[in-house]
């Protein structure tokens, strides 16, 4: 792994190199490691486990918890081994360090739909590590051999009723050599993994308002930060007047800082009113008068290029010109906003020695980092403290929000400031989902079947800003992926990706490329299957690519032998959604399968669609293949709100850009599913796992399966195939 | 400027400009954090209130408006059949739009005892939730409906 010697803020990190079975970021960290002893009426046998000579244990949890449940999830796979009462158990949030980095992305990072499958085996062992070091100390206490010692709900029970509770071993326990064979209990034995009944450990805090999200973050001595920014992509300060503002009640400074200027004062609303008197001037910059009609010429003129190749197979320009019938379309689908309720913010302390950051953030790594570039302070200088998360969707796998905060502080003499941004700033300083435009075509046979197949995309890379090292020979693997595990047997194919910047700050938003790339595929699957006049059910299952074959580019995904799983979740959707039973006027039944993450999702939805191309979506029915499941009721929880993010997305989601300027900035302008707007019956099946399938990932997928099942059913409610998300009422009329 | 309303049964009195919206009141002057901050427009319902019982959206009540009257937050629901169905159906995901929508909800149901679809739809459509929670909202209502 290479060191983070450069922070700028385009380009903040040197990745190492990808590696096998993941998208390995990889960094150094320089801070310190966990303690083994934390001292202070608790000791740690390892970086997972901290018990308190009051005999209460507390479970670290590495990643963040922004709604996904990692606080529950998490906890319980290390209590499983551990031999702990799970009802009294406390979590609490990891500070940076090696050993909580995420294997399967390099840093400690909480994204791709990776907790629970990089946890699965680590924390299991390291409860079980932490209950054999337990055992050996009371062993070792009670002069007996450890094979003698049994571990029970926090007690340790030895020979002749001996009997100690974890708190009394743990001192010595902390000082035991780390056993190097740890075997666990079969997943037949699980008593807290897999639990039905299990609730989310944070509800009843939740529930009160009590829990500290980084808005809610209140040190000694604290200001409040309202910020000017530049409402120009990419723009920069020429001026600023502060005449007015500086003399507002409650205000103590008006500093400049990279991204602007910001009005440090007693209170919010105190800093917020005075920043509305700021007179700004800024330089429009590199992407003076940028507007969609420019990007989308951009886009169409890049999209002429023969981009990359990322996936082939036998000869698709011999293939084409044979095929009975050809299907081709181009979908364009716009940039999403992250929009989580929470707007971004952190507070932040910054002295001549030290850097505080109190931030809701998905990437506590990299936050020393780039908050010791931003403020001449060494990365072990910054202590970062991450907080409960109003909602991440991979907004808060950026850093921007706390190294202005840092900057802010620093500029302000080093009082502590909590910046705040409007949920304006928020939605018009976000990193947004690329927009792109996807090209397919397909020559059918006389069976109409896929005989050759062309998919070729034309949009930006993400991680080209983000982790330029994994982006090689042109490809993105965060732009392919959701294609590349194209899952129908097609003898000649030919894959191509176009990386084009558009001048709009593109970010990782959850479930990244699969919200581009198979909603087009499984859309253009459906128009495939209406050019060959087949069940679009039936087409699918009858092309699925049953071979056990590896691509390139698999990343996050099995990428391996998914053709059974695949077949089996369209026949149960096939069979639990009533497929083909008779609908009433203007409804129809769309399908969408998808395997990503290393989880299978079929999917059947029902609309209505009215005369004027209003969309209600009526019934939705999932049958999902996960694998194993550790908190089922939140594996749910993650599909029901995959599906509203999903639906959100495709029927209203869009950002615009003109005068160089985002469009939308509220919730007025960026629509979002209201309760009202939601689905009105989901139903999921759940997959019973194989034995010994590992689980998959599902803060994500779903977002990707439904918007092609909703386009579907909307292209069998109506005959009308929308070209361009979202499917608003103006582009199915225009469709 | 003093202003003296009422929170949670307590009177409290603070001196801020009158037009300093409720919300900040509540979270930075009176450090009482559950009224969340979502879009500073009334469109979103985080911040939701009870002025007088009534629900409220605390981002565009100036603070001046409610002196002398009773403000009600999620610190002072007091673990009612709303937040007891919230934790029996597990609602919250991130939690950060909850408060808002139990103190819609608790509003919703002290007017009406058993709201139909369209009740919870006409009551509840004010209040985003990012994450998705809108099934179990509409579940929890009923529960808390049916055990109050």
């Amino acid at each position: 792994m290479e060191e983070i010697k450069n922070q700028s803020r385009r380009d903040f990190v040197k990745a190492s190199a990808a590696v096998a079975g993941g998208l390995a970021i990889g960094f150094h960290l320089p801070g310190k490691m966990a303690q083994a002893d934390g001292g202070g009426g608790y000791a740690m046998p390892n970086a997972w486990v901290k018990i308190g000579s009051d005999n209460q244990i507390t479970l670290m949890v590495a990643r963040s918890e922004m709604g996904q449940g990692v606080a529950t999830s998490m906890p319980m796979l290390i209590a499983e081994e551990l031999e702990v009462d799970f009802s009294k158990v406390k979590v609490e949030f990891a500070p940076p360090a090696e050993v909580y980095i995420n294997s399967l992305l390099g840093g400690q990072l909480t994204g791709g739909s990776t907790s629970v499958r990089d946890a699965w085996e680590k924390l299991r062992k390291a409860g079980a590590s932490a209950r054999m070091m337990l055992v050996s100390a009371a062993a070792a206490e009670w002069g007996v051999d450890a094979s003698q010692v049994k571990a029970e709900n926090g007690s340790l029970i030895g020979p002749g009723g001996k009997r100690m509770n974890y708190g009394m071993a743990a001192p010595k326990a902390a000082q035991m050599e780390v056993p190097k064979d740890v075997p666990l209990k079969p997943v037949s034995a699980f008593k807290v993994v897999g639990n039905v009944k299990q609730k989310r450990i944070d509800t009843p805090m939740k529930v009160k308002g009590d829990p500290i999200f980084g808005i809610d973050a209140r040190v000694p001595g604290m200001m409040y930060a309202a910020v000017a920014m530049s409402p120009y992509i990419g723009g920069k300060l020429k001026s600023y007047d502060d005449s007015r503002a500086k003399n507002m009640p409650g205000v103590k400074a008006v500093v400049q800082y990279s991204r602007g200027v910001a009005v440090v004062a007693d209170s919010y609303w105190q800093a917020k009113k005075a920043k509305d008197l700021l007179r700004v001037e800024w330089d429009q910059g590199p992407n003076a008068g940028l507007n969609m009609q420019k990007i989308w010429a951009g886009i169409q003129q890049a999209a002429k290029q023969p981009g990359a190749t990322f996936r082939e197979s036998g000869n698709v320009e011999e293939a084409m010109p044979k095929a009975a019938k050809t299907v081709t379309t181009t979908y364009t689908l716009p940039f999403l906003s992250h929009s989580p309720m929470e707007p971004m913010n952190t507070t932040a302390q910054v002295s001549a020695d030290k850097a505080i950051i109190i931030t809701p953030t998905q990437f506590q790594q990299l936050i020393p980092h780039v908050v010791a570039g931003a403020t001449g302070l060494k990365p072990e200088q910054v202590e970062v403290r991450t907080t409960y998360l109003g909602g991440g969707f991979g907004r808060r796998v950026e850093v921007d929000y706390a190294i202005d905060a840092a900057e802010i502080s620093k500029a302000a003499g080093g009082v502590p400031v909590k910046m705040v941004w409007s949920r304006e700033d928020d939605m018009t300083h976000d990193s947004y989902r690329p927009a792109g435009m996807y090209t397919l075509s397909a020559g059918l046979d006389a069976n109409g079947m896929i005989t050759g197949m062309r998919f070729h995309s034309t949009s930006p890379s993400i991680s080209a800003r983000l982790f330029p090292s994994v982006v090689k020979d042109g490809i993105d693997p965060f732009a392919v992926e959701g294609i590349d595990n194209f899952p129908y047997a097609v003898p000649n194919l030919k894959f191509t990706y176009q990386m084009h910047d558009t001048g709009v700050t593109v970010g990782y938003w959850r479930a990244v490329s699969h919200n581009l790339n198979a909603v087009a595929l499984e859309c253009f699957i459906d128009e495939c299957a209406a050019a060959a006049g087949k069940d679009p059910i039936d087409y699918r299952l009858a092309m699925i690519d049953m071979a056990p074959s590896k691509h390139a580019w698999s990343g996050l995904s099995a990428g391996v032998a998914v053709g059974p799983r695949i077949k089996n979740a369209l026949q149960m959707v096939k069979e639990k959604s009533g497929w083909g039973k008779p609908l009433g006027k203007g409804k129809g039944r769309g399908v969408a399968v998808m395997e990503g993450y290393n989880t299978v999702i079929a999917m059947v939805a029902e609309v209505t669609v009215s005369p004027n191309y209003d969309v209600s979506v009526d019934r939705v029915v999932s049958v999902v293949d996960a694998g194993p499941l550790v908190h089922p009721d939140q594996a749910l929880a993650q599909m029901e709100s995959c599906i509203n993010f999903g639906q959100s997305a495709c029927m209203w989601g869009e950002i615009t850009v003109n005068e160089n300027t985002v469009e939308q900035n509220n919730f007025d302008s960026y629509r979002v599913a209201r309760i009202n707007e939601a689905p009105k019956q989901l139903e999921f099946h759940w997959i019973k796992p194989a034995d010994n399938q590992p689980p998959g990932g599902l803060g994500e997928p779903a977002t990707a399966v439904i918007q092609p099942a909703i386009a579907n059913a909307i292209a069998a409610a109506t005959g009308k195939r929308a070209k361009m998300l979202p499917l608003t009422p103006e582009n199915l009329r225009a469709s | 400027m003093n202003i003296t309303f009422n929170v949670n049964g307590k009177n409290e009195t603070v001196d801020v400009a009158p037009d300093t919206p409720l919300l900040w009141v509540l979270r930075d002057t009176l450090g009482m954090t559950g009224t969340k901050f979502g879009c500073g427009k009334a469109l979103c319902g985080a911040c939701t209130v009870h002025l007088n019982g009534m629900a409220i959206r605390s981002c565009q009540t100036q603070i001046g408006s409610v002196a002398g009257q009773k403000i009600t937050t999620i610190e002072g629901l007091k673990m009612n059949a709303v937040q007891k169905a919230w934790i029996a159906l597990d609602v919250p995901q991130c939690g950060y739009c909850q408060p808002g929508q139990m103190m819609s909800a608790s509003a919703l149901l002290a007017a009406n005892r058993n709201p139909s679809d369209a009740d919870i739809d006409a009551a509840m459509s004010g209040n985003i939730c990012r994450c998705g929670t809108y099934p179990r909202i509409r579940a929890a209502i009923k529960h808390a409906a049916k055990n109050a």
